[in-house]
Formats: structure tokens, sequence, C-alpha cells
């Protein structure tokens, strides 16, 4: 068992003849996604890597049963690549694209309301469930499947993370990162639920940044429903306020939204917090240890 | 994006919304000429992209042309110094030259993104002219919101809602809901971030004024408003990010020696927390971003070395995408190329890292390697 994705995941590429569409493709069909086509408008009919390209997602989706895409189409066009892939009633889409404008995701979030589609992103990594089906951008080779969920904010972190994991033998069930923009479509608590249920997963890695309130939101729901230990850690504790930290939703503004509101708010919800980000897996490793966890998790 | 107060109170004008007569001045005698024209009175306003400017000495009402004149060369080229600036503070280069306004009350309307609900929030106050987080804070119950859905955009009977929460007096209140309506058509039409109009005015004769005006833009909108972009002061930027931004590089300046380059926004925060965490102070963030090449590589070395404060740098790189011979190549390159005397910690991991840790110590260059973020953080701590 995992969240989200698994090796039954039958997946379009909306960009696919793109460079980072048609890359990223390769990568997912090398580690045994089941790709089963793409869009792009105006290449309908041709194939790429034996793969279907289409005109519409909506055909896409007829011709070939997909019930997942992955966008990777430019920041201008990706708001409304997701309301097609939402239109066409895809179970799960997961937008990559970094640098969509806010106001236009305002109006995605709106157009999705009532409707049964989960928007995972966008300026995320993706979703990963080891073994099964990789989603999205990340380095397939540093995951190992297991049981412990990761979610975060932040790409690179949570490869940090999944790494730090893998080299002390434990496995993950799925990693999913939500992306750093402000308004994205699925949010920890949405993830935390997902892991909560599910079977497999007998602890969580959250990972968060400065801005916004996400996380304490996350925390106090932790405190009132998670059955499963949670370790946590926040980016940004030195970054100035008022200055947008790469990531658009990164971004202390009107005092709100600081590393240490969020770290206290953990901290006081029973979320084991790592110092640094170096010790996101010993931190983990050690609260298995103490919750009796570690031989269920350790991959032999 | 930030822009200037007058440059937002013309984009504002241009929806309807109403501010005072005024005019900018680059120099004394724009700002004597502009004054005339507003009848020798005038409110002189230093222009800098930071708030606080009243209590800082930087709003100086004239009640003469001479005063207007005398202001004006106090002002410019005065370096102003807010609760925004820093210590620093900023050069005034700018002016604006503003009629007299006859103030009844002041307000506050402002209008920011809601991340929790995905929309955008409408936020009115009766205290106005004071900073409205301290209000948040203390008296949150004297904010008054209005949800706005995107759909249908700021209803008539929200901003009327808003105008009665005011209490404003009867005859302001369309003028109120109209100058509400325009805010709100400003924000979506130029996608701004921010737009706060602190204080909104009641006058003596009943109007409803934009005293002050500030709009913020949303970065990743800026492709599809060449209009704001050309509003851009670069004055008011650190030449090193200006220069990061034509390489795609996301950079932005802190006050430690320490230069960081890292790949992924996520990572590089983290990467400054580690070494304050070790005793250090980065001098920098940098994401080199997911698809960086030599060259791009190359270029960020080279920003972070022309900080004279930088006393050493560290590079932290994940290679997921990014392949870490890539990488290795960029920061030989780089290094010789600006002939390196500083002290250099790298911790590579990911994909190709074999390959690029061997780049690295066939370089010839004295490249300190660490094996975790931590390690590379007391090592580069340690050396400078």
């Amino acid at each position: 068992m995992s969240i989200l994705v698994n090796k039954d995941t039958r997946v379009i590429t909306q960009g696919i003849t793109g460079s980072a569409g048609l890359f990223h493709t390769q990568q997912a069909l090398a580690y045994g996604t089941n790709v089963v086509g793409g869009t792009t408008p105006g290449k309908g009919g041709t194939t790429v890597e034996g793969l279907p390209v289409f005109n519409t997602v909506e055909e896409a989706v007829r011709e070939t049963g997909a019930n997942a895409s992955v966008i990777y189409v430019p920041p201008a066009f990706a708001a409304d690549a997701i309301m097609e892939a939402v239109a066409a009633e895809l179970d799960l889409v997961i937008c990559i694209t970094e640098g969509i404008p806010v106001l236009d995701m305002v109006k995605v979030k709106r157009f999705m309301e009532g409707k049964h589609t989960r928007l995972i992103g966008p300026n995320c990594p993706g979703v990963i469930t080891p073994g099964e089906c990789k989603i999205g951008i990340m380095p397939g080779y540093i995951h190992t499947p297991g049981k412990v969920g990761v979610v975060s904010r932040s790409g690179t972190l949570t490869y940090e993370a999944v790494y730090q994991l893998t080299v002390r033998g434990i496995g993950q069930s799925t990693a999913v990162g939500i992306g750093g923009d402000p308004v994205n479509g699925t949010n920890f608590v949405d993830v935390l639920k997902m892991f909560n249920d599910d079977p497999n997963t007998e602890a969580v890695i959250m990972i968060g940044e400065i801005g916004g309130t996400a996380e304490e939101e996350a925390a106090e729901w932790i405190r009132q429903n998670m059955t499963k230990p949670v370790v946590g850690f926040i980016a940004g504790a030195t970054a100035p306020p008022g200055r947008r930290m790469g990531h658009a939703g990164a971004i202390v503004s009107g005092g709100s939204g600081t590393a240490e509101s969020k770290i206290e708010k953990m901290k006081e919800c029973g979320i084991r917090v790592a110092p640094t980000p170096s010790e996101m897996g010993s931190t983990l490793y050690t609260l298995l240890e103490e919750r009796g966890l570690l031989e269920v998790c350790k991959t032999h | 994006m930030n822009i200037h107060e007058y440059q937002a109170k013309a984009v504002l004008a241009e929806f309807g919304v109403k501010v005072p007569q005024g005019k900018v001045a680059f120099t004394v005698e724009e700002a004597v000429a502009a004054a005339k024209e507003l009848g020798g009175k005038a409110v002189v306003k230093a222009q800098i992209h930071a708030g606080g400017r009243g209590k800082a000495g930087g709003v100086k009402v004239s009640k003469s042309l001479e005063e207007v004149e005398a202001n004006a060369r106090e002002l410019l080229g005065k370096t102003l110094v807010t609760h925004q600036t820093g210590p620093e503070g900023k050069v005034v280069k700018r002016l604006l030259i503003e009629q007299l306004t006859d103030i009844r009350k002041e307000y506050y309307i402002g209008l920011v993104l809601d991340r929790a609900q995905g929309r955008i929030v409408m936020m009115a106050s009766q205290e106005g002219g004071v900073e409205i987080e301290e209000v948040a804070a203390q008296h949150p119950e004297k904010i008054f919101r209005e949800t706005i859905d995107p759909a249908t955009g700021l209803n008539p009977f929200q901003a009327n809602n808003l105008a009665y929460k005011l209490e404003l007096p009867p005859t302001a209140v369309r003028k109120a809901v109209q100058f509400m309506m325009g805010l709100y058509n400003a924000f979506v039409a130029k996608d701004c971030s921010v737009a706060e109009i602190n204080p909104l005015v009641l006058t003596g004769e009943g109007d409803i004024l934009a005293l002050d005006a500030k709009l913020n833009f949303d970065d990743n909108a800026l492709y599809r408003h060449p209009d704001i972009v050309a509003l851009r002061d670069e004055d008011e930027e650190d030449p090193k990010e200006i220069e990061a931004s034509k390489y795609g590089l996301s950079y932005i300046a802190l006050d430690g020696n320490i230069g960081c380059m890292v790949n992924g926004a996520g990572l590089a925060m983290a990467t400054m927390d580690t070494i304050k965490y070790y005793g250090g102070a980065p001098a920098n963030f940098l994401d080199v971003g997911g698809g960086a090449s030599e060259e791009k590589v190359t270029a960020a070395f080279k920003i972070i070395l022309s900080d004279p404060k930088v006393q050493g740098i560290l590079v932290n790189i994940f290679g997921g995408i990014m392949k870490c011979d890539v990488i290795a190549n960029g920061v030989v390159a780089a290094a010789k190329q600006v002939g390196l005397d500083k002290p250099l910690v790298v911790r590579l991991e990911g994909t190709n890292v074999e390959q690029g840790k061997a780049i690295l110590n066939e370089s010839g260059l004295s490249i300190v390697a660490a094996d975790s973020l931590a390690d590379a953080a007391q090592k580069i701590v340690a050396l400078v």
C-alpha cells in the first residue's frame, strides 16, 4: 500500500514533446511508471518513446484510460492545462511547472470546487511510491520501498530527507512534494490524512518552510488526529522578512509565517523537530526506536 | 516587484481610484515647478521603496514655494532610515510633490491573498495611518474582511458592507464603494500581490482619497505586464540581485560573510539555517535552480564573490536533475576564472556524485570536500 500513486496508476504527460516533458517521461518509463501517453496541442497522432501523443487531454483519457496526469507545460499555459485535466475528470493531476501567476491559481482553485480531481503542486517535484510509480522530477534511485511517508514544500529538501532515510535502511511508502507556491492543490493536512489512513505507513517526515500558516494548521491537525509519529523540519529561520526566498510562497510578511512560530507550534503539538536538515533522518530513526517501530521500518 | 508611491497612484488612477493631485520631481527645480502648479503649497514626499517614511522625516508639509524648495533640497540625496530600510537606509532620489489634503479621518484599505482559502481578501479598518500588523495583533476585531470569489470579483454589496462597517458618513459611502471596486479591478488587472491604501482619507469636503498607496506585483506574472516592468527602479535594488536575475538565478543579499550556492529554494534556506546553527552567518541566499549549466554556475560564483563581505564559500548540491559533474565543472571553471583565493567547501550528493568529486580532486584547486550539509557548514564556519 501507499498513497496517491502505485503500479496501477496510468499516467499521461501534458507537454510530452517539450524538453522537460520528454526527459522526465523517459526517466519515469525507465523507473517503471505506467506512462500511457501524452498531450501537446498540434502534435496529436505522433508518437514519443513509443507512446501516443494527443491534441487534448479529453482525447488522451478516452483513448488510453489514463487516470493521472503530470504537467510540464510553461507557466503561462499551466493553469489552463490543470483545468483541462480537471475537466477530463482525472483522479490525480501533478503540476511540476514553476512560476504560475498566483491569480491564475486562485482561478484554478475556484474552478476545481466540487470536482473530484486532486491536484498536487504546482511548483513541486511530484510524487513517488518507490519501486512502483515515479511521477515528477525527483531522482528515482535515492528512494527505497518502505514504510515512512514524506511530505514537503521543497524539492531538494525532500531528496535530502529521503536519502538520509535510505542510507539508514529505512524505506519510504510514498514521498509527496506539495510545492512551494502560496496557492496549491493539496496541503499538508490532506497528505497527512492519507498517510494516517494508509496501513503501510508507520511514520511521517513533514518538511515545511517559512510563509503562510499551513504548517501550524497541520500541527494542530496532528495533535488532534494523527496516530503515527511525525518528525518535522522548517527551512528559513535565517530568511529576512519581506523577501521572497526563491519559492513564491516562502516569504515572511507582516510578522506571520516565521520559522520560529512554526517550530514552536509543531513542538507544542508533539512533533519531533529536527534541529538541522542534516538530522531529519537521524531524528526519525531515534523516534522509531523509541516507539518500537524501527524493526518494521527497516528494509532488510 | 515593488514600485514607488507616485507610480502606484498613477496605476490606481487609471482604474478610477481617487488620488491627490501630484507630480514626481527628480530635482529641486522640478519640485518647485510642480508646487507652483498646485498653487504654491504642497506636501514633499520622499520616494523610496520602504514604509515608515513619515516617521523618518521623509514627508514634509510645505506652506510656501520657499518651504517646498528648502524641503526638496534637504530630502534629495538624503539617506532615509526607516524601520523597513535597515540601518543603512536608502538614498532619496525622487520626490512626490502633492497637493495638501484636508484630512477629516484616516482609514485603512488593503487587498492580500489569503493562502489558506486561495482567495483574495479585502480588509478595511478605521485604524488608518498606523501599521496594520499592529492592529491585527492587538485589535483583530477592528479589521473587517470580505473574501472575494474570483468568478464574480468584488461585489458591490461587499464593498458596501465594508463602507458601512467603517461608519463613513452616508454621503461618502458611494464614493468609498467606487474606490474599493477600482482598487480590486487594478489589483486583478495588474496581477498585484499586495495593495495597501494606508491611509485612505475622508477629506473635509467629504471625498475619499488614497493619501498613500503601496502596490507590490507578482513576479510570476510580470511577463504579461510590460507597463509595470517599465516602472522598475533599479536604484532600489541590490545590483547583485539584478545581475543574478539576468541569469535566471534566485539571489538575495544578506549580511554575513559565508557565500552560499545551492540548488533548490528549500535546500538553500536550510543551508543558510545550518550555517547559522553552527555559529556562522550566510552572505546570501542563492538557488541555482534545477537545470543549471556550467555558464550559470560560473555566473553565480562571480556574483557571490562580487560581495566584498564574502570570506568563504559553501557549495551544497543535491543532484537530482542537476548532475554533480556539471556542477563540479562549473565550480572549477569559475574558481579558475576569478582566481579564487578564499576557502571553498563543497558538498555534493546525488546523480554522478563520484565523477563530480573526481573533477574537484583533479582540479588542483584547494577545495575542502564535505560529506553532509552539517559537515560542510561546520567546515566553512571554521575556515572563515
